[in-house]
């Protein structure tokens, strides 16, 4: 996987700042109280996850990462955003998401995960020479946070979101950081992530049908006493 | 000799030209509010006529009361003085880095706060409350994009930073992009703009600066607005000298200022025309949320922080 | 000849400040004649001391050995350039206390003046004591005195229950802490501590790595609890306030940099090997009370509370100065740990400097208005204008704003920090910048407590005093003088990091950059440049120069008018803000903190009151196992002869089993 100089000149940075804005985007979502912005950033996510997978297919020249960058950007940015979208309409979740621990707290928690994982990558960036190793540090920290997300939030929606946003930060690792990866690993993962969503959809669903509300504290209630 | 002419002339030009920037500010947000503007000029007929009026002292106050509006002054003066504006290298750029400056910037805050406090009315000290408060929360998150411009360029002394950045080919730094929208957010936060408090506003439970003002009259509050105005052209001197460095010259090459300063002033029009885009679509924030806003401020800093030892950029 | 003369001289100060106790002590009965003369002789000791301070600096260290009341414990002392300094801060403070105390205490009682005299000139040997001690065994003994002497100095006003427990409180955290402090020399000293062996048998003591640890923390411990370091600072916003104004400057000034002194000479000069995890361990230690007592700090509504809890925070910034330079060292880095080093210094200095300048300034508020509650107080600036002016510089130097001295310690600091991408461990480098960013929301909270002190009880409408009066000439002129040594430090710190020059060779090894002229240029004028002499003279030409052209362009008397009370017809003191009414932004965000109980009072005024989370959380838990534990013994106390017979009668059998 050879980049030319000239793609080593602004194709890095760039690679760098879309990292950067896949890390504001987890930040974002740690913050963010709407569920229905909540979607919008996920989107966005998606969309610089197609953005630095374009990137990368520009920077290495190689053709399948093309196809998984438009499969990315259909998929992450498009397909699943709307569908939570319409979830969300018909479903009739109204109001805010209410967050367990305050925001600016969750945020403190969020910087020292990001540290936690930058010196969990430490290892790994002085290992290798590729000269973006140091997202995979980048993207360690999205999915601590997003998982961080999943722990502060109560409505099954945003566990989704959460979810998704794991995976769209192992993406992240797979395709910029090592700078691409098999087409069939790919698919695949894709696929689980598919699976995945369809399973919580129908989850939803029953959720829903059970307990008239969308909100997991109602889940608390059927252990065995 | 040249040199200290230089600063004297960008001194002069930053105090001279600030109500003007004021002014086309207040405009560029009128036209967007389909509003119809005073003009550009308007900020410096309010001066005149401030200037020609009489002033007064509030019954009980001290000397702390007159003295604050040339403190103020005086500060954000020498400050004009430091920030490379026209030119890198100045001879009074040495006397203060970054971090003196902040200082600076506290220090006529400070002054202005007291004064306020001099007065003992409600709300006066209302305001000096809150502006404390602001910027106490403001000024880590000014700090760590500071941190990372001088991190990036090895140096806290702006002159050598702006020197420094003009010299890297353009390229992107995600560090100094977060940097960036971090500063802004401090800026709006510092100089008194929405969402943080409203600079036209004179409903006494939401001001803030305009609260400290209310005592002041005549050509001391022409030298308090005025002084305000300067500071915010001195912050937008700086957003620019950290984020947008290329057209500042080194002193010794300052024939090729003539050539450099319409593109310096298009930078200042664009900041205006920025700052009244976002002072139209943003509404005024509880005084509240005004932590949560400071906190992304400082996450934002942050990030650009961890993004430069992280990415190494 | 010569290079023995520090020394000399500096045990003759303090031989003659205990002649000067004793002195006072004899002329109780003319409280007059003691109050003029004692407290002035004493001034001119404390500038002895400095001087000897001051030649310490160059001169090569020098030792003494005195037979001590054990014929194996000898007393036994020395001067190096670290201790030069430390007796430079103590010396000049004292100097001006004293001129203060000339003042301040001329209306006491004889009876009480002469207690005073004593106690205050037996502390003020203590410290002396502390920074010449040379083994073991006289450092202990003179940390006691120091002790002591404080601890009586705190009861002072020992009729009110407050003031005593107060001292209890502090009498009981400085004998855990100096039990500590035995235990660590034990480790390091092993069995030539009992010899009374010299400091020098401790110099980079070859222990392992895991008592060397041990020693460490035990220190730290013990040095910590003077230094009111959380969580052993309990004591302190209570014991600083209780003890007269011109002690508290002293114990807040002086005393606790004798718990950095202790650390300094342990962790650099014992400890030669630092481990890597001591570093970042003191700087979150520092930083986290900084923050803590910062945000308590704004909440009080006692002047002289909130200038106690301010020194918490003053301390704790010297702590992240500290750590700092042990990360620094540790990693090799001796140069960046030398600015670090430079800059803690610095702020003990600069704190012993406007501490003292505010703490003898509230004494005389206390003294001219009646008072040190802020509720009671405000617009002092009109009745006592040269305290007023005084406070206000004392005010802004602790703030941290320039061109005054907090501003040079902060920049030096924040300096240190910015070097940080020289460590070898990556995480460390990106995480310092973040605890640099704590520094500074610190430094910015210490700027709104401070504001409000100066605010509510300078400025406004008084709440309440009448017939203030401004103080005496002698505490003007301590005042004057403090405020001078804070305005030379803050224009001059290049004369005073040239003068550290020594000490950081001594702690380190290595110095760094003499600075020239105005210019302070830490690492490299390239780097980072600050004048302070034209920072203040660009200031100033600029807001005369303003002046000059406002005035006689649009210059027209004032007219002086009433107040516009937003058209309410009447304005009342009330209607400023109170105390706690200022900071109640902060009441609000940090609330789970506060722990604030808000209750009515009969007049329908909301009272708040503020709870210690560390005592409530920390302290009375372990009080409450502490009684269970008394109240289990107490069971084996029930009163009868036979049982007691039986106790005595199992304890034989258990001993003639054992020894057999």
């Amino acid at each position: 996987m050879t980049i030319s100089a000239q793609g080593l000149a602004w194709g890095i940075p760039l690679l760098r700042l879309l990292a950067a804005l896949l890390l504001l985007l987890a930040f974002a979502m740690l913050a963010q109280r709407r569920l229905l912005t909540l979607i919008h950033l996920l989107a966005w996510q998606g969309v610089v996850l197609a953005t630095g997978t374009a990137l990368v297919a520009l920077l290495t020249g190689q053709t399948e990462l093309w196809f998984s960058a438009a499969l990315t950007l259909g998929l992450k940015a498009i397909l699943i955003p709307t569908v939570l979208h319409r979830l969300l309409r018909r479903l009739q979740v109204r109001g805010d998401v209410e967050a367990v621990l305050n925001i600016p707290l969750t945020l403190l928690a969020g910087i020292a995960l990001v540290i936690f994982a930058f010196s969990l990558a430490a290892p790994i960036t002085a290992l290798t020479g590729i000269v973006t190793r140091g997202m995979v540090g980048i993207a360690l920290a999205a999915v601590l946070l997003a998982f961080l997300m999943m722990i502060t939030r109560r409505k099954a929606i945003s566990q989704v979101v959460g979810f998704l946003a794991i995976d769209n930060g192992l993406f992240f690792a797979a395709t910029s950081a090592t700078l691409g990866m098999p087409m069939i690993v790919e698919l695949g993962v894709a696929l689980d992530a598919l699976i995945g969503f369809v399973i919580l959809g129908v989850f939803f669903f029953q959720i829903r049908e059970t307990f008239d509300s969308m909100d997991l504290q109602n889940l608390e209630h059927i252990r065995e006493e | 000799m040249t040199a200290i002419l230089l600063e004297l002339a960008q001194v002069l030009l930053v105090a001279f030209l600030a109500p003007l920037f004021a002014g086309l500010l207040r405009a560029l947000r009128s036209i967007l509010q389909n509003r119809r503007p005073a003009g550009c000029w308007q900020s410096y007929r309010d001066l005149y006529r401030l200037f020609h009026k009489e002033s007064l002292q509030a019954e009980g106050t001290s000397w702390l009361f007159r003295f604050a509006p040339y403190g103020i002054f005086g500060a954000f003066c020498l400050a004009a003085g430091i920030i490379p504006i026209l030119a890198t290298g100045l001879p009074l750029a040495p006397a203060a880095d970054v971090i003196a400056l902040v200082g600076l910037f506290a220090l006529a805050r400070v002054f202005q706060v007291l004064a306020a406090m001099d007065t003992g009315t409600p709300f006066a000290t209302l305001g000096a409350h809150r502006e404390m408060l602001i910027a106490g929360l403001a000024e880590p998150a000014l700090l760590a994009t500071l941190f990372t411009a001088s991190l990036l360029s090895r140096s806290t002394s702006l002159s050598v930073i702006v020197a420094h950045l003009e010299q890297l080919h353009f390229a992107l730094h995600p560090s100094m992009v977060f940097a960036a929208a971090a500063f802004f957010m401090v800026l709006l936060a510092e100089n008194a703009r929405i969402p943080v408090d409203n600079p036209a506003t004179h409903l006494e439970l939401t001001m803030i600066h305009e609260a400290m003002l209310l005592e002041y009259s005549g050509r001391h509050l022409a030298l308090m607005e005025w002084g305000a105005q300067i500071k915010l052209v001195l912050y937008v001197a700086i957003g620019i000298a950290l984020f947008l460095p290329w057209g500042i010259v080194p002193t010794a090459e300052i024939a090729v200022l003539p050539l450099t300063l319409p593109i310096l002033l298009l930078k200042f029009a664009a900041a205006a025309l920025i700052l009244a885009l976002v002072e139209t679509l943003l509404a005024k924030l509880r005084l509240f949320r005004a932590p949560e806003f400071m906190a992304t401020a400082f996450l934002l800093g942050v990030i650009g922080l961890l993004g430069f030892f992280m990415l190494g950029a | 000849m010569t290079s023995c003369l520090p020394l000399d001289l500096a045990t003759g100060a303090l031989l003659l400040w205990l002649g000067l106790g004793l002195l006072g002590f004899l002329l109780g009965g003319w409280p007059a004649l003691a109050c003029r003369l004692v407290f002035p002789l004493s001034s001119v000791v404390a500038l002895l001391l400095t001087i000897a301070g001051f030649t310490a600096l160059t001169a090569t260290p020098d030792d003494l050995q005195l037979r001590g009341p054990l014929p194996a414990l000898p007393w036994s002392f020395q001067i190096d350039p670290l201790s030069g300094f430390f007796l430079i801060l103590l010396g000049l403070l004292a100097f001006a206390v004293a001129l203060f105390a000339t003042g301040y205490f001329r209306s006491l009682p004889g009876p009480d003046l002469r207690r005073l005299l004593l106690q205050y000139h037996s502390f003020l040997l203590g410290m002396g004591l502390v920074l010449l001690a040379a083994n073991a065994f006289t450092f202990l003994v003179a940390w006691e005195i120091m002790a002591l002497a404080s601890y009586f100095l705190v009861v002072t006003e020992h009729k009110e229950a407050g003031s005593r427990h107060a001292g209890f409180l502090y009498l009981l955290i400085a004998h855990l802490g100096a039990l500590a402090i035995l235990l660590g020399f034990v480790i390091l000293a092993g069995a030539t501590i009992a010899q009374g062996g010299p400091f020098s048998a401790m110099l980079h003591a070859p222990v392992n790595p895991f008592w060397a640890s041990a020693a460490f923390l035990l220190t730290f411990f013990g040095f910590s609890a003077k230094a009111g370091l959380l969580p052993l600072h309990v004591w302190l916003p209570d014991a600083h306030p209780a003890a007269p104004a011109p002690v508290s400057a002293l114990m807040s000034g002086a005393m606790l940099q004798m718990a950095f002194y202790g650390m300094l000479r342990v962790d650099f000069l014992f400890l030669g090997r630092l481990a890597l995890w001591w570093g970042p361990f003191v700087l979150v230690v520092g930083l986290t009370t900084a923050l803590f007592a910062v945000l308590f700090a704004a909440v009080q509504t006692d002047m002289k509370r909130l200038l106690a809890y301010s020194s918490m925070e003053n301390m704790g910034l010297i702590m992240v100065a500290f750590g700092l330079a042990l990360i620094f060292r540790a990693h090799g880095l001796d140069a960046l740990a030398a600015l670090a080093l430079a800059a803690a210094l610095y702020h003990a200095l600069n704190h012993a400097f406007f501490k003292g300048l505010l703490f003898l300034g509230s004494g005389s508020v206390l003294h001219g208005a009646g008072s040190v509650a802020m509720d009671r107080l405000g617009g002092l600036i009109r009745q006592m204008p040269q305290t007023a002016f005084f406070m206000l510089l004392g005010t802004l130097a602790i703030a941290g704003l320039p061109p005054l001295n907090g501003f040079v310690s902060e920049w030096l600091l924040l300096q240190a920090f910015l070097l940080s991408p020289a460590l070898p461990q990556s995480t460390l480098s990106a995480v310092l910048p973040l605890a640099a960013a704590g520094v500074v929301l610190a430094v910015a909270l210490a700027a709104y407590a401070m504001v409000k002190f100066y605010g509510i009880a300078f400025l406004g409408q008084s709440h309440g005093t009448r017939h203030v009066h401004e103080a005496g000439r002698w505490e003007q002129s301590a005042m004057a003088l403090l405020s001078l040594a804070c305005i030379f430090l803050g224009l001059f710190p290049g004369v005073l990091l040239n003068l550290l020059h020594p000490v950081l060779l001594e702690m380190l090894g290595q110095g760094f950059a003499i600075q020239q002229g105005l210019w302070l240029t830490p690492v490299s004028a390239q780097r980072a440049s600050y004048s302070p002499v034209i920072f203040f003279f660009g200031m100033a030409t600029a807001l005369g120069l303003g002046f000059l052209l406002i005035w006689s362009l649009f210059g027209r008397p004032l007219r002086r008018v009433q107040v516009w009370a937003c058209g309410f017809p009447v304005r009342t003191p009330t209607m400023q803000d109170s105390p706690l009414g200022f900071v109640q932004p902060l009441l609000r965000i940090f609330a789970p903190l506060y722990q604030a109980e808000r209750q009515a009072d009969d007049v329908g005024r909301w009272r708040v009151r503020i709870g210690e989370p560390v005592y409530r959380g920390i302290y009375q838990p372990l009080n409450r196992i502490v009684l269970w534990l008394s109240a289990q013994v107490l069971r084996l106390q029930q009163g009868r002869i036979t049982l007691y017979l039986l106790y005595s009668f199992l304890t034989l059998l258990i001993l003639l089993a054992i020894w057999r």
